[in-house]
Order: C-alpha cells, then structure tokens, then sequence
C-alpha cells in the first residue's frame, strides 16, 4: 500500500464525510422546491450537525453501554461503507477489502445496532420502531443482493470494482436486466433510507415513523452522529447505483489528481440523482406500513426477472 | 444502428414482460388499462424497429396495425366502458398479491427453460425473446384466471394477445398479413361483444363479479 494509495483513500472517505450531508440538503431543498416551498437551504443538515455537536447529551437512566456505543459502530459502518464503495476511484487501497456481500452485511451490522440501541431504553417507540426497521430490512435485504447478484453476473465478479471497471469499459450495450434490477435498486433503496413510500423523514409526528422512532431517544452528539450516519447511508446507496448503473466518469487510477478530475462528475450525478429522489418522493404518497411487504417483495422479484432474463438473453 | 438492434428489441421484450407484471400486482382498473396501452406501445415500438433491421415492410403495417387498435382504439373503449359502468374501484384479487407475483416467477421460470434449448435453433434477430413473449403468454392466463371481475380478465385477454403478436414477430419476423388483419379483426369484435357482455351482467347481476355467473338460475 502506497502512500499515495492512503492519501487517495483519505481523500474518497473525506468527499463523503463531506458531500453526504450536503446530499441529504439537496434532495430536501429540492423537495420543497416541489412543494412551492423555500426550504431550510442546502447547509441546513451541516448547521444542524454543528449545533448537535455543541449540545450537552442527555442519558436515560437506564441505559445501558450498548446504547452509549452504539452510534459509534453505526456511524463507522457507514463510513466504512461509503470507503469501500467505488465513489470516485475504482483503485483505492480498501477496496478489495469487501465485496458486495459484505458490503450489505455491513448495512446490516449497522441495522441490528440500532436497533438494539432502540430497545434497550425501553420505550415503546424505541421497539416499535426497531420491529419495523427489522421488518424493512430482512425483506429490502435478499432484494439488494440480487440487484448486486445480477451486476455481477454480467461482470462475472462480486467485487464492487471489478463490476464498475467491467460496466464502464465495455462498448456501450444495453442490458434489460439492469432496467429490471434498476427499478428494484430504485424500491430498495428508497426503502432502505426511510423515504417516502416508506417512511417520512421529515416527520417525527407520526405513528408510522420508522427511523425517527429508532433515533428518539437520543441527544445531542449521539443524535449528530446518527443523522451523519444516515445521511452516509442515502450517499453509499445513491453511488452503489451510480457505481452499477450510471458508471462512466469514475477514475482508474488511485492517483489524487485523477481523484480531483472525477469529483466534479461525481457531484453532477449526485445532483441529478438527488433530484429524481425527489420527484418520486413528491409524486408518490406514503403506504400504510402493511403494505410495504409488498412493496418490497415486487422488488425482490423484479430483481430475479433481472437474473432470469440475463440467463436468457445472455450477456452483452 | 443495427449493431443495437438486437439490444433494443431485446430492451422492449423486458419492458413488456414487467408491465404484465405490473399488470398482475395492480388493483386499480384505470391504471390497469394504462399498463395495457404501454405494453401495446412498447409492442409497436419492438415491432416497427424489427421492420426497419430486416427490411420488412409488413411489420411497419403490423405494427400500425397495434399501434391504432391496442394503443389508441381499445383502451379508449376501456376507459368509456368503465366511465358508463361507473367502475372505477379496486380490484379483488383471488390470491393474494405478493402470492399471484411468486407463482408469476415459477411461470417466468418455466416459460424460460422450455424456451432456452428452442431459442438456440432459431436464426432471428431476436430468437431470444421467445421465452419472454411465452412467459407474457403465461401471465396474461394467470391474471385470467385469478381475477374475478370481468373487466381486468378481458385486459388479460388481450393483453395475452399482445404477448402472442410479440412471439410471432420475434420468431418468424411477422406472421401473414391476412392472418394478421383476421387476429385483429377477432380482437376488436371481441372486445366490442365483451363490452355488450359486461353491460349485460351489470343489469342482470348489479356487479361485474363473474362468480355470479356461476350459480344457475333454477337451484
């Protein structure tokens, strides 16, 4: 591992630390934007962190070191997360520690944590919250790895890498399973990070929240951390989607220039996905909580018509 | 040009085969009839694109042919059908959705192996999408056989139709003309004697529901 390889990886870590925020402000100003509102400002989510930080946290009683540490791992999950995924270059050191599957194992280390965290005070929406967020996931969860199942048939590799490397080289070839596996990627990660459909994230009024129920209990900078977590989380998704659908543009090589060039790129997909995230959000209504097996399954099934059909038509 | 072809027919092969799905899982009627007229134009498309890569102008006629029936003419009778019959609720289902969806897959599944050792005697552009079109086929029976109102079974009927047309030009580039003209004919006189059919077990029943079809009158 070179010096230089550590510096670009610094550099990968640092532009999601830092955009990821910035994301969650884009997707919620455009939202309002939508609405005929004029919204809190793209430096809302890094005006709410600051004053977070700058809080004095508050524990319940009874709490135990489980739900003290628990932001930590979360936190660290996803900034792991969003280092493994190929965000600005396919050649960086931590890479080749993780493929897909463990990539979606991470995702899940970080949803049994909270929701541990969310049952460990013992409030009532602190385990409600955690029986939905469980029920979310282990139906969101087999949904994404077929979506990574199909990219890597096509790219004969469950590396998160090799597939872009493999998707973005080849001479431009249309294949209908990833408009299959695109649209599940789309319910999946809508669901994934309580959006519309499924959860509100702009409320914590309601009865049907999920994850505002999880976080309710927290203060402070546990609360910061937890909301930098999330928005980490919506990034690591929307550039898994850009890394397996949208893959042109991100560099090869692990030097930090080549890091700088595809920065600008990056952002602009950002933009634009944060935008469509918010047109689906604005056009749909949410769905009562029972109906999102559904939702999910079809998201499922659609990504194995994905696999079933790249089987039939063949690759490329 | 012709390099993305097979690519692009392939593309609207897929695209037909998840607007039937999208058709199996929806409830509502007049998104049913929307599905139907995407799946008719994403025939049209495959079908006029398929014309332009082998030079064969009978697909442009048949595809026109779709193009003015199932996309513009049949969901436009649709659409009037359920306005007069004030119909626009929720369809029941017989299954329930998520278990209509998986038996959906089996048949994906089995339309797809029974096809894959015949696709590869076949020396079209687009042999490849005969598991698709079958697979169409198959789902469009399903939806007729899990739905009990009368208006989404004859969707599936024609949407049935769609999948065989798709299977038809895919294979062989295009059936006869005139065998072309007599299934469209069939099909619109069958949707107009369906459309008199469902006004009549309106009045004689107050409800679409074809299980009332299946208690005879002396029992």
């Amino acid at each position: 591992m070179s010096a230089l390889g550590v510096v670009s990886q610094l550099l990968a870590l640092l532009t999601a630390l830092l955009l990821a925020p910035l994301l969650s402000g884009w997707v919620s100003q455009c939202r309002h934007w939508l609405q005929n509102k004029s919204g809190p400002g793209l430096m809302q989510p890094y005006r709410m962190l600051h004053k977070l930080f700058n809080k004095e946290s508050v524990m319940a009683e009874h709490a135990s070191p489980l739900f003290r540490f628990a932001p930590y791992v979360i936190f660290g999950c996803m900034a792991l997360a969003s280092a493994i995924v190929p965000t600005l270059s396919t050649d960086l050191p931590l890479s080749p520690a993780a493929d897909a599957i463990a990539l979606v194992g991470l995702f899940a280390l970080a949803r049994v944590f909270i929701s541990l965290a969310a049952m460990d005070v013992g409030t009532a929406f602190g385990s409600l919250g955690a029986r939905r967020e469980m029920l979310v996931g282990f139906l969101a969860e087999p949904a994404l790895l077929m979506v990574l199942f199909c990219a890597s048939m096509i790219s004969r590799s469950t590396s998160l890498t090799t597939m872009v490397e493999t998707l973005a080289h080849r001479d431009l070839a249309i294949y209908p399973s990833l408009l299959l596996t695109g649209v599940a990627f789309t319910m999946v990660s809508l669901a994934e990070n309580a959006r519309v459909p499924v959860d509100n994230p702009d409320t914590h009024l309601e009865l049907t929240m999920i994850h505002e129920a999880l976080i309710l209990e927290y203060s402070a900078r546990h609360l910061a951390l937890l909301e930098w977590a999330a928005s980490l989380k919506l990034f690591a998704y929307s550039c898994i989607g850009l890394a397996i659908f949208f893959p042109w543009g991100v560099a090869e090589a692990n030097s930090p220039l080549a890091l700088l060039l595809a920065l600008p790129v990056l952002v602009f997909k950002l933009a634009l996905g944060g935008v469509t995230l918010a047109v689906i959000e604005t056009a749909s209504a949410k769905m009562r909580i029972f109906r999102v097996p559904e939702f999910l399954g079809t998201a499922f099934l659609l990504a194995v018509i994905g696999l079933l059909v790249n089987v039939l038509l063949g690759v490329g | 040009m012709s390099r993305y072809a097979p690519q692009l027919i392939n593309l609207f092969a897929t695209l037909i085969l998840l607007l039937s799905f999208a058709m199996i899982s929806q409830r509502r009627i007049v998104s049913l009839i929307n599905l139907f007229m995407m799946q008719g134009a994403a025939l049209v498309a495959a079908s006029f694109l398929l014309g332009y890569v082998t030079h064969q102008p009978e697909l442009y006629v048949s595809g026109a042919l779709t193009l003015v029936l199932k996309v513009f003419f049949i969901p436009w009778m649709l659409h009037r059908i359920i306005r007069k019959l004030n119909v626009r609720w929720d369809v029941e289902t017989l299954l329930n959705i998520p278990t209509t969806m998986l038996v959906g897959i089996a048949l994906v599944i089995f339309a797809f192996s029974l096809v894959l050792p015949i696709s590869r005697l076949s020396h079209s552009i687009a042999g490849g999408s005969l598991g698709i079109a079958l697979a169409c086929v198959l789902l469009s029976f399903m939806m007729m056989i899990v739905r009990s109102k009368a208006i989404p079974q004859v969707i599936g009927f024609l949407s049935m139709e769609n999948g065989l047309i798709f299977a038809a030009t895919t294979v062989t580039n295009g059936m006869p003309m005139i065998v072309e003209f007599g299934i469209a004919l069939d099909v619109l006189v069958g949707v107009l004697i369906l459309g008199v059919f469902m006004f009549q077990i309106r009045e004689k029943f107050d409800s679409l529901d074809i299980h009332n079809l299946e208690m005879l009158k002396d029992e």
